[in-house]
């Protein structure tokens, strides 16, 4: 790996590095290094991206499957909650095999790029948004669908109303989703490569670091990285109470 | 209250409709009309399958097999929308979303796409007509059962349906509540002349709210007529148990003459109001408990109206509400009467009190074949 030039390298162990992180933290906010804001806004990216991905994906999805009765609906329904728990080495060992240069999809050269990343976190964020998306819309009265229908929704109305009645366990899908995907490491390791100033993110930044011994970076990355995902969470809660009824 | 003139085009008619679940028939419905300007009431025990039936009329689900005319038009499958915003279906729970009054009122508008003013003006006129427009900005999940099917009440009528569908809408209230909104909801029927459907278990909403009542057991409609031919004259012995006709025996008939039906009913003969029967046949008659008259002791009466007198010893007396429902031996059978607990103060009625009995021909009614040689079971 090359070397990286953030920050300064102090060799610190145990409590003092948690001390010496949270100082390292704000100094790398303040200074604004451009290799750190590299970092932090290809996390943001890659994650946002795969996100929306997962829930452009997996409402549709979770809504056809809430709504609807077929054969072997509860065997999907139960691979989609089997997936929620899935190890993301997992998924990133598959990615990696299918984009890979000699692999069926090879010939996309995605590999080793943002792109891939964006698709093995969406895979990895897909289950959750749909799983908890589905539990969002079974929590509504079985009865309000032909309600809807009985006051002249047509069928597309009748999805719109449900899926706002549904919003605040759908935006704690969408919470978990992100949480997921911005959390990972292995997958985005495996098809990313933490390349520097390509694909390396946060979570594959501290472990660089850490293995470097690098603790003090290590845990500031951390906080940068706790912060960053409590920022957004924080956006969508409060999108969240604010859909609330009104008083 | 009479029944429309046969000759009227339904607003809604119902042809052989069919329904499976399984290896159970749910629905099967022959024929059923719903004219212009009255209000049917769908009665029958739980699982009767009356709120299946009411789906089905509102086109929320299809049947497998039969179909709906909509004003003498059939409702083929991609009319169904269309169908369904020309009517409103109010259930047992309110189901109100997650928002103000004022917006759950405004949500059938809102499917049907009509304007701004128009739905301001409709919401605030039907707020008003339920007297609810003192909650308007209020959260509809923080209201009263009462006040929140008011709510429901309004959102359907909002939208001044042709055909209104009320699935048991007060089943779930207490009592008080429940009578004060059946008589306002009763007035707003009748003035705006509202087309209804609607479900219940209950006879007394029947009878407060409908025109005609359709009796549906198991599936299927039994009987069809105004609250005063169902209640006194059902057609047969599952219908009269259903609506509440205690005193139903078993009779043989002795003869037919001038409108007067004589039947042997143990040791003693009973007239009973009817034609259309042959002698010899074996029925059973119905006498409403509320219909029987009790005299104390063994009195010597004077010939009335009342065709029919029987002696008996009282059984036992027990309170129904404000009522008390009064048990009398007759001998080979008994009697069931329905007095108040003023009469029961007077008279002096405890177990073993002889009493005289009274009921008129036109009170009673022959439940069975209308055909010579054939037994009911």
């Amino acid at each position: 790996m090359e070397r990286s030039n953030i920050g300064q390298r102090k060799r610190v162990r145990g409590v003092e590095s948690v001390v010496q992180g949270m100082y390292e933290a704000v100094r790398l906010m303040w200074s604004r290094d451009p290799a750190v804001l590299d970092v932090v806004g290809l996390t943001l990216f890659v994650s946002g991206t795969a996100t929306l991905l997962s829930v452009v994906i997996g409402v549709p999805l979770a809504t056809v499957l809430a709504l609807n009765e077929f054969p072997g609906r509860t065997l999907l329904v139960s691979l989609i909650n089997v997936g929620m728990g899935m190890p993301p080495v997992l998924v990133g060992l598959v990615v990696a095999l299918l984009l890979w240069r000699s692999g069926p999809l090879g010939s996309l050269g995605l590999i080793y790029t943002p792109t891939a990343m964006i698709i093995a976190q969406a895979v990895i964020a897909l289950p959750l948004v749909t799983g908890l998306g589905i539990a969002a819309l079974q929590q509504l009265d079985p009865r309000l669908p032909l309600q809807l229908l009985g006051l002249g929704a047509s069928r597309r109305q009748m999805v719109i109303v449900l899926l706002w009645e549904a919003r605040l366990p759908l935006l704690a899908a969408v919470m978990a989703g992100f949480g997921a995907a911005i959390s990972e490491v292995g997958a985005s390791m495996m098809v990313g490569g933490n390349i520097a100033r390509q694909t390396r993110v946060l979570t594959t930044a501290i472990v660089l670091e850490t293995s470097r011994g690098q603790f003090a970076l290590a845990m500031a990355l951390g906080i940068v990285l706790f912060l960053l995902a409590w920022l957004v969470t924080l956006v969508l809660t409060t999108i969240q109470q604010r859909a609330g009824p009104p008083r | 209250m009479t029944s429309p003139p046969s000759a009227a085009t339904p607003l809604l008619r119902a042809e052989s409709l069919y329904l499976r679940r399984g290896s159970r028939v749910v629905l099967a419905v022959e024929r059923l009309d719903v004219f212009p300007g009255e209000t049917l009431a769908l009665i029958g025990p739980n699982g009767a399958g009356k709120s299946t039936l009411l789906h089905v009329l509102a086109g929320l689900i299809s049947p497998d097999r039969g179909r709906l005319l909509f004003r003498g038009r059939p409702i083929r499958a991609r009319d169904t929308l269309w169908y369904r915003r020309h009517l409103a279906v109010v259930m047992q729970a309110p189901l109100l979303l997650d928002t103000s009054v004022e917006r759950n009122v405004a949500l059938g508008l809102l499917f049907r796409r009509i304007s701004r003013e128009e739905r301001r003006t409709r919401v605030a006129r039907w707020l008003e007509r339920l007297g609810i427009a003192h909650l308007r900005r209020r959260r509809a999940r923080a209201l009263s059962g009462g006040e929140a099917q008011r709510v429901a009440l309004a959102r359907a009528l909002a939208t001044e349906p042709d055909l209104l569908f009320l699935d048991e809408p007060f089943a779930a209230l207490d009592a008080p509540t429940r009578h004060s909104l059946i008589g306002e909801l009763f007035d707003v029927l009748r003035e705006t002349g509202q087309t209804t459907v609607v479900v219940t278990h209950d006879r007394e909403e029947a009878f407060t709210l409908a025109d005609r009542v359709a009796v549906l057991l198991a599936g299927r409609i039994r009987q069809v007529g105004t609250p005063e031919e169902v209640f006194n004259r059902p057609t047969d012995e599952e219908v009269a148990a259903f609506v509440g006709v205690e005193n139903v025996l078993d009779a043989t008939i002795v003869s037919v003459a001038e409108g007067l039906v004589r039947l042997r009913v143990g040791d003693v003969l009973v007239d009973v109001a009817g034609t259309g029967h042959w002698p010899g046949c074996h029925v059973r008659v119905a006498v409403r408990p509320e219909d029987i008259t009790l005299w104390p002791g063994a009195p010597e009466l004077p010939p009335s109206s009342a065709r029919n007198t029987l002696r008996g010893d009282v059984v036992h007396l027990r309170p129904v509400g404000t009522n008390v429902r009064v048990v009398i031996d007759c001998g080979t059978f008994e009697m069931i009467a329905l007095v108040t607990r003023r009469t029961v103060r007077e008279l002096g009625l405890k177990p073993g009190t002889p009493v005289g009995l009274t009921f008129k021909a036109t009170a009673a009614h022959v439940i069975g074949p209308g055909l010579p040689g054939q037994e009911t079971s």
